[in-house]
């Protein structure tokens, strides 16, 4: 299905599309996209919806399932409490993406903003991945409780990574290709190097990362990354008397 | 670190009635007694939970408060002295449960309700209809019909509504802060009593599948156990902003109630405190509010209406003006009093404002600016008594929601240790031996019996004022009189002094 989207509203575009997901229609193709929000919100089936232009706030919000391609920008609040399914942008987002985002994949291109994957979760096999190709803000993985997040940074911007990485992290690992200065890190951090396990966690990843966007997996693997994982499940558990 | 504060409580046990069946050593869930030999005592471990004597076959155990006085001091109440003590031993923030206990002015007792005498005829609810429904929903402007007389047919588009057969809701607490026994209790009696039960913001446990249509379910900061699947099989759907025990600070579930099913819920690592961030990240401004409002009704195909909960703050009256032209379909205002299952002491005792003036200032906002009708309004935050939830609706209240109510209906006895995980009577604990006490079927029976009964009291108060449906009283400011409020209070609650006639 083709969706002409230009000076469409969000509402009577994202009706159209739930209403035919709900006769049957698997493929979405949306032309003149500009700005329009909650694209793949709540969508539960398997359906694949291809994006041409900037969609708005929120793509994927409540996602469980479908598979978005965004051949452009995005903005704010991708994947916003994401379960399932996969976001593919080709191009930079904006702040809070993969927001409490509890499982599916969110592969960017290029740079990302402020507060990425706060509080991301992961209960045994669900474990939600961002993979972000370029530079991030500040607070990069706060909070965050589960998952796996991966910083590529490479079109060689600095710095990396913004400040308070990983502050209030409790849970997940996150891959950064490159060397975090420690006064970017949060307090309730840990630096480690990969280990052969690692390595061959992010690898199947970033395969697949890399045929998205035509990256040479060889020269991304060949970066030196760092892992970074919360020092303790309970950081604030000595702060309290009762 | 030796500790030097004194026991709170003296347990004295009878040993002359004592029988020592060891009843009060297995249902003690603090380790405050023991038998050797005979029962004995750690009074340092009593919380006063009453959960001993409440078992004792021979009555034969008294819990006292500890009469070991201070020497006198207005200003360093033993409360304080106390609280200084355990500072300087730990370095720690005092957190609590509960709501805050402190004696500030209850505006409820210093409200009293209007009755018919003579000139206008009340009504005997007991012989004659009495409607206690209402509606929580956006209303419209007005109402458009189409058709001819014999055909006619409402033209209007309704906004989604939930009906309420009693104006009273059960109060957010999530799963991890209570027990799966207790949420069970309080969907079966919501069902059965046709009001509400809110999931608070840890998600839903798969065992209450069939009461979805009675359950409120909550989107908090964590996002815990939030699916588009969740937030369309619900009543309607919550944003949690603001908690009047703890406003403007995120949740903390105390790893000590994280266990493997709680892990399994909320999707955390076993044995991690739950943290809920301050804020939503997502939500800076009214606008973005906005955003995950129609985000929600978005997922849910604009069939859900849309609560946010906000606690009574100095500035509430103009929040929620915002929240009604950011889309939601209700606000729910908690109040200072409200409950907690764990929040930091200074926070629960001192920030906020009471939810009577919190509830005025925003009806009357909403009145003053023309938007009252496209949200209902929900109060909370200590609602105690049937009494209370009349002036409340009066004050202009669609509904009111209960928390530590029907935590006292289902056994508890305010003793204020929920974050300890260790609650003997089933309800604040996640431990499968302490949980078992309490039995669901048990607890909605006494949930039903308090709704019940309190029912009927409104009814009775209802007839007393003449009119026949709670719709009538909403905002019925007229038929409440002040005692003992100085003239600005008077002002802000819209009310007459008693003594004053029309």
């Amino acid at each position: 299905m083709r969706i002409d989207a230009k000076g469409m509203h969000y509402r009577p575009m994202n009706k159209m599309i739930r209403d035919a997901v709900a006769s049957g229609q698997k493929e979405f193709e949306l032309d003149n996209i500009g700005g329009q929000r909650y694209i793949g919100a709540g969508l539960n089936e398997n359906v694949k919806i291809t994006i041409n232009g900037t969609p708005g706030n929120d793509l994927g919000a409540f996602m469980n399932g479908p598979k978005i391609i965004v051949n452009a920008n995005g903005q704010d609040g991708l994947a916003n409490t994401m379960n399932a399914g996969e976001i593919i942008v080709h191009g930079n987002v904006g702040d809070i993406i993969g927001y409490g985002m509890r499982g599916g994949k969110l592969y960017i291109k290029g740079d990302v903003g402020y507060r990425v994957g706060i509080h991301m979760k992961e209960y045994k096999k669900q474990v939600p991945i961002i993979i972000a190709g370029g530079t991030a803000g500040d607070f990069f993985g706060e909070y965050m409780a589960g998952g796996i997040m991966i910083l590529l940074g490479m079109n060689g911007k600095s710095p990396l990574v913004g400040d308070y990485v990983g502050t209030g992290m409790h849970g997940g690992v996150m891959y950064i290709r490159g060397k975090v200065d420690p006064y970017h890190l949060g307090k309730e951090v840990n630096c480690l190097e990969l280990s052969e396990e690692d390595t061959k966690l992010i690898s199947g990843y970033l395969k697949e990362y890399c045929e998205y966007f035509g990256f040479d997996f060889n020269e991304v693997m060949s970066g030196k990354f760092t892992k970074l994982v919360p020092l303790s499940l309970r950081p604030y558990g000595n702060m309290y008397v009762y | 670190m030796e500790s030097q504060l004194p026991a709170e409580f003296i347990v004295n046990i009878d040993h002359e009635r004592c029988r020592r069946c060891k009843r009060c050593v297995i249902n003690c869930s603090f380790s405050a007694i023991e038998f050797k030999d005979k029962v004995t005592i750690n009074n340092r471990q009593c919380v006063a939970c009453h959960r001993c004597a409440t078992f004792c076959p021979e009555s034969a155990i008294t819990i006292t408060q500890n009469p070991l006085d201070y020497k006198d001091g207005y200003n360093w109440s033993p409360e304080i002295r106390k609280n200084i003590l355990k500072q300087a031993e730990s370095g720690g923030i005092i957190l609590t449960g509960m709501g805050n206990p402190k004696p500030y002015p209850i505006y409820w007792d210093h409200m009293l309700i209007d009755a018919c005498q003579v000139t206008n005829p009340s009504i005997d609810p007991l012989r004659e209809p009495m409607e206690l429904r209402t509606y929580l929903g956006a209303k419209p402007e007005s109402l458009e019909f189409e058709g001819d007389i014999n055909n006619i047919s409402l033209k209007t588009e309704l906004a989604p509504q939930v009906k309420l057969d009693i104006p009273v809701v059960f109060a957010a607490m999530s799963y991890g802060a209570i027990s799966l026994n207790a949420h069970k209790a309080l969907a079966m009696a919501a069902k059965r009593m046709g009001t509400l039960m809110n999931t608070g913001e840890g998600g839903l446990h798969e065992d209450l599948a069939g009461y979805t249509d009675r359950i409120i379910v909550q989107v908090a900061s964590g996002r815990f156990g939030v699916t588009s699947k969740y937030l369309n099989n619900s009543a309607l759907v919550e944003i949690k902003i603001g908690q009047g025990a703890k406003p403007g600070i995120g949740g903390h579930l105390p790893g000590e109630k994280v266990g493997e099913d709680i892990s399994k819920t909320r999707m955390i690592p076993v044995g991690t405190d739950a943290l809920s961030p301050a804020p939503h990240h997502d939500i800076y401004s009214i606008e973005d509010l906005s955003q995950l409002i129609y985000a929600i009704k978005e997922t849910t195909d604009y069939k859900k209406p849309v609560s946010v909960k906000i606690a009574a703050v100095h500035n509430v009256a103009a929040i929620a003006s915002g929240i009604v032209r950011a889309g939601a379909d209700i606000v729910m205002i908690d109040g200072f009093r409200g409950g907690t299952g764990a929040a930091p002491m200074i926070i629960r005792d001192h920030v906020g404002i009471p939810i009577e003036l919190a509830l005025a200032a925003v009806d009357d906002r909403l009145r003053q600016e023309g938007i009252r009708n496209r949200a209902s309004i929900l109060v909370g935050g200590s609602i105690r008594q049937s009494a209370d939830v009349v002036k409340a609706i009066a004050l202009g209240a669609d509904a009111c929601v209960i928390g530590t109510a029907s935590l006292i209906a289902m056994g508890c006895r305010v003793c204020q240790k929920c974050y300890t995980g260790n609650c003997a009577w089933g309800i604040a604990t996640q431990k499968p031996e302490l949980v078992r006490r309490l039995n669901p079927e048990v607890g909605a029976d006494r949930l039903c019996n308090l709704l019940t009964a309190w029912g009927h009291e409104i009814q009775e108060v209802l007839g007393s004022l003449g009119i026949n449906a709670i719709e009538s009283l909403r905002g019925s400011r007229e038929r409440l009189r002040g005692v003992g409020l100085s003239q600005e209070t008077l002002d802000i609650l819209g009310i007459k002094h008693a003594g004053i006639g029309q």
